[in-house]
């Protein structure tokens, strides 16, 4: 590759937060073919987890893993957004908050983890939040983890100035075109009727129940995924309510 | 601290290590030749896991705590689900013991391969990151991909993917693979990863002699069972610097770990009978060496490695040794699983409530969880004691050892800086879990 090639490539960085860094390991899943094909058209000018380089300009996109949890944080997440033209939020930890959120409604689970030990200033950490309640955001991809071909696919469009379209039906569709017998047929439970689709609906297949690890679709009846989760998926009600937390806990109408 | 009368002056300050999953500091402050301060910190934010799962059905435990960490959410996943079903009495069957050890070869090739060709050969070959290396050595960093990608493909096949499972359920698999998708999987293995990691071998054999040279007496504890090099299954051994050897009971994992806060760090820290211990493949090869693939104690004698190695260094080529360990191990389990032929198995439920402890080895170490469930199998409490956080004591006395050694080496403040991240890279950690930690800081 030449160095005219390096100037007009898109200039990308990755950058981690509260989360487990799944996002990331993600990408050295691509493969030889994917990964090469990327490094043409893509300039990685920083990314601690794998690189010891840091960017010296301005970056063209930041992709973001993991929640906002320390207000200590925020300082690094502006300095971020001031360097980058686009910040996308990678992974569920950062579009929602994710699995980190699932502490948000337990007053204790500091004293729980670390005891006597919990008021310490060095293990502060508040209520689990999107990146987006620190900094602009353009873009979210959505999962945990991220759907690595979605990935590319939405890298894809950017590049080339287009739009990419992020699925809004739920999960349900994707079991029926791939023809994945319903969890509730078992009497088991799903959430797959409220939860966002775009990963192909792996877990059902696989035999475990959807948990809306890609959050909601727009507007979603909570109220009947309780009941329906209760009624047909012999779920006690207390679970049913809250089964929801698990990576969608401040999508909750409750918010916690 | 030691003080070494050379009239240097270092600060070295490294905020936030690179080529490390998780965040980490280094920070080392020399006066007048004095070491005022040299100390390995872990500012990780913290996530409250064992908070997390209280309240969370049985079915559903294992698939949080995967969240813990990324890169060994396979050995989450195991541990969490050993641990569940000590607690409720479930037994499992024969073939879903095999298919879980032939997983976590899966894991620990993969992670491995990660670490040692992605994080830790770019300081070998004078690299900052793996990208300029595209450029320079391409044909590896594509053999690099390939086994990465093959390593992952082989874990999904078996877990529905590697990275947060899916089909590894308490009481067995949800799902099973066919006995046609492992004979393609053994194909691939002779025909493609065979060939690739020779070549990687080659490479790796001539980086060598590049590790540095250090030695600091320490305990080693890793996972022992008699019947094979211990990963699944297992009771706890630590080996002595005397080469005495001493077994405990997963139940009491608590007694030999230790766990203190320690105001450096963010994650926990753990002792047993010395003032640290090393987790890892390092302590697996000093504890279990014997039960290596004859192939793989090849490869060690290659290398140079014998046990017990007090070089923490050579980590990183105690895991080329169990990459090649577990692509045997991985072929001999497949072709008796093939022979076998696959059988669907319902998931065995549970008989009681209660508690109980696991322990299996990840990549980077022992892994133990815990957990206590109610009669309605909810859980009531967690205690997840991570590998890195076994290691973090141990680093922070290499340091304590390492940096006089290196001022009265008369090194630069520069070569002091590159062997301090070499060293903590060399423990391969894992931060997230931990919760995240490493920074280099040298104070003026």
């Amino acid at each position: 590759m030449s160095a005219t090639d390096q100037k007009t490539k898109a200039k990308v960085a990755f950058f981690d937060f509260t989360s487990c860094e799944g996002c990331q390991i993600e990408l050295t899943n691509l493969g030889e073919e994917v990964f090469t094909g990327l490094l043409e058209h893509l300039e990685f000018v920083e990314f601690r987890e794998v690189m010891k380089e840091t960017a010296k300009g301005p970056i063209d996109i930041s992709f973001i893993e993991g929640a906002f949890t320390r207000e200590q944080d925020r300082k690094r997440l502006e300095d971020i957004r001031a360097r980058s033209k686009m910040v996308i939020a990678f992974g569920a930890c950062a579009s929602t908050g994710g699995i980190t959120a699932l502490k948000n409604h337990m007053p204790d689970y500091s004293q729980n983890v670390y005891g006597a030990d919990s008021s310490a200033p060095h293990l502060a950490s508040q209520k689990a939040q999107p990146i987006s309640a620190a900094i602009k955001v353009d873009y979210a991809i959505p999962g945990c983890p991220i759907d690595k071909d979605e990935f590319v696919y939405i890298v894809s469009h950017l590049l080339h100035g287009k739009e990419p379209v992020i699925p809004n039906h739920p999960v349900c569709v994707e079991c029926k075109m791939r023809e994945t017998v319903c969890r509730y047929s078992y009497g088991h439970h799903c959430m797959g009727l409220v939860a966002r689709a775009g990963c192909g609906a792996p877990c059902p297949s696989d035999g475990v129940p959807c948990e809306a690890c890609r959050g909601f679709i727009e507007h979603p009846n909570q109220e009947a995924l309780t009941k329906v989760m209760n009624e047909r998926g012999r779920m006690t009600s207390e679970r049913a309510k809250n089964k929801s937390r698990m990576f969608t806990a401040t999508l909750r109408g409750d918010g916690a | 601290m030691s003080s070494v009368q050379t009239g240097k002056n270092m600060k070295i300050d490294v905020h936030h290590l690179t080529r490390v999953e998780g965040h980490g500091n280094i920070v080392v402050n020399i006066s007048n030749g004095a070491i005022e301060k040299c100390e390995w910190q872990v500012p990780e934010s913290p996530r409250f896991f064992e908070a997390m799962i209280r309240g969370r059905h049985y079915s559903e435990v294992a698939r949080v705590v995967s969240r813990i960490c990324g890169i060994c959410s396979v050995g989450h996943t195991l541990a969490s689900v050993k641990a569940t079903e000590a607690a409720l009495g479930i037994e499992i069957t024969p073939q879903t013991r095999k298919l879980r050890t032939l997983l976590k070869h899966a894991e620990n090739l993969d992670s491995h391969i990660v670490h040692v060709l992605f994080l830790a050969a770019p300081d070998l070959l004078g690299a900052p990151s793996v990208f300029p290396l595209v450029a320079t050595h391409g044909e590896v960093v594509k053999r690099a991909l390939r086994l990465k990608r093959f390593g992952h493909e082989w874990g999904s096949l078996l877990a529905g993917r590697t990275t947060h499972p899916t089909r590894v359920v308490p009481g067995g698999f949800s799902e099973l693979p066919t006995t046609q998708q492992l004979s393609d999987l053994k194909r691939r293995f002779v025909t493609e990863i065979v060939p690739d990691l020779h070549s990687i071998l080659e490479l790796v054999l001539q980086l060598a002699p590049k590790f540095p040279a250090f030695s600091r007496q320490t305990e080693f504890m890793a996972v022992h069972s008699d019947k094979e090099y211990g990963l699944y299954d297992g009771v706890i051994q630590t080996v002595m610097p005397d080469g005495v050897k001493q077994k405990y009971e997963v139940e009491d994992y608590r007694s030999c770990t230790n766990e203190y806060v320690d105001r450096r760090s963010t994650a926990k820290y753990a002792k047993n009978k010395m003032d640290s211990y090393m987790a890892g493949a390092l302590a697996r090869f000093n504890n279990n060496y014997d039960q290596l693939h004859p192939e793989a104690k090849k490869v060690a004698e290659q290398l140079g490695l014998k046990p017990l190695c007090f070089n923490p260094y050579l980590n990183s080529a105690a895991q080329v040794v169990e990459i090649v360990h577990s692509a045997h191990e991985g072929l001999r389990l497949l072709d008796e699983l093939i022979g076998a032929g696959l059988k669907e198995e319902p998931l065995v439920k549970p008989t009681k409530f209660g508690a109980g402890a696991s322990v299996v080895e990840v990549p980077r170490g022992l892994l133990f969880h815990w957990y206590r469930y109610n009669q309605s199998y909810d859980c009531e409490a967690g205690d997840c004691i991570i590998p890195t956080n076994q290691n973090h004591a141990n680093i922070q006395l290499d340091f304590e050892k390492l940096v006089p050694e290196l001022l009265q080496a008369g090194k630069t403040e520069k070569e002091m800086e590159l062997a301090l991240e070499m060293l903590v890279r060399a423990y391969d950690p894992c931060i997230s879990c931990s919760t995240h930690y490493l920074d280099v800081k040298f104070k003026k």
